[in-house]
């Protein structure tokens, strides 16, 4: 069995707007790559994400967005339950502000898997992932009731 | 920012609504501010975009995060001063229900304020305040004025 996203979603193949979850649709989240539990995931630069106008550093909130749904992505791959997983608590430290005009990418790696629980680290850089702008743990609930037919990733809340 | 600096020169608090207003991605989420005196209350308007599970529907984790963390950071503008901004340091945020497709109200308590570090809780809710969706709890670096530094 493969631990890849199916490939006939196209939101799951690489370089695709995760357009099956609105508001990753609304910040362009892409997947950039996926693995058996890891994901990279790319939030592009833009004005209306700015969260200091005086220095057009990116808000904080999108950071949030961005390593929760890619931590998602991450357990979804490992785990083969897009749609059934919740996100239980997520802690993110803030290294340094984002480049203004960069955009962000995101890892995240699933490490831990139990009957209940994935376990997720990952971080947000620009391009080294030995800078990072910011770290995160986080852990979700597997098996989450969702209707029949679910078909997104979703990073989101339950 | 201007506001916050003006408002510090003035010796008031900075009007918190066009403080929101002044940041491109409060304004994308839809945040508004709801203040009585000292209390203060935010909202978040329920929009498509904040949806991250079309299934349930829920809100995006990532949103209910940003809502609570800027939820901390308007908290600390009207009881802090700081000549910037607060910046986050970590935050930690535990969701305890889904988001439902309506509007989210949020409400935040500095616990400790610290000469450039301040803690802050902060808790989202929908229909019921006694059943949060979620909670925050953060450390935000400020900015003291520059007359309090030395």
């Amino acid at each position: 069995m493969s631990n890849d996203l199916p490939s006939t979603v196209p939101e799951h193949r690489p370089g695709f707007v995760l357009s099956g979850v609105p508001h990753a649709a609304a910040i362009q989240l892409t997947i950039m790559e996926v693995k058996a539990g890891e994901a990279v995931c790319k939030v592009p630069y833009a004005e209306h994400l700015v969260g200091n106008p005086d220095t057009g550093v990116i808000h904080g909130g999108v950071i949030t967005s961005l390593l929760d749904n890619t931590c998602g992505v991450a357990v979804g791959s490992k785990t083969q339950l897009m749609g059934h997983i919740a996100t239980l608590d997520l802690r993110i430290d803030y290294m340094k502000p984002a480049k203004p005009g960069e955009d962000i990418l995101a890892f995240a790696e699933c490490y831990k898997v139990t009957k209940n629980i994935a376990f997720v680290r990952g971080l947000a850089y620009h391009a080294d992932r030995n800078d990072p702008i910011a770290t995160c743990a986080a852990a979700f609930m597997l098996g989450t009731k969702a209707q029949k037919g679910a078909n997104v990733a979703s990073g989101g809340t339950p | 920012m201007d506001l916050i600096k003006r408002a510090i020169a003035e010796g008031r608090k900075p009007e918190l609504q066009k403080l929101v207003d002044a940041i491109p991605y409060c304004r994308f989420l839809g945040i508004e501010v709801d203040r009585k005196g000292s209390e203060l209350t935010t909202v978040l308007r329920f929009d498509h975009e904040l949806i991250g599970n079309p299934v349930l529907p829920a809100l995006h984790g990532g949103v209910v995060g940003a809502f609570l963390e800027v939820t901390a950071v308007i908290q600390l503008m009207l009881e802090v001063v700081s000549e910037d901004l607060p910046k986050p340091v970590d935050i930690s945020i535990d969701y305890l229900r889904s988001g439902k497709p309506v509007d989210t109200y949020a409400r935040a308590i500095v616990t400790k304020q610290g000469r450039r570090v301040c803690n802050v809780r902060a808790e989202a809710w929908q229909d019921e305040h006694a059943r949060p969706i979620a909670a925050l709890h953060g450390h935000f670096l400020i900015k003291p004025q520059e007359t309090e530094r030395n």
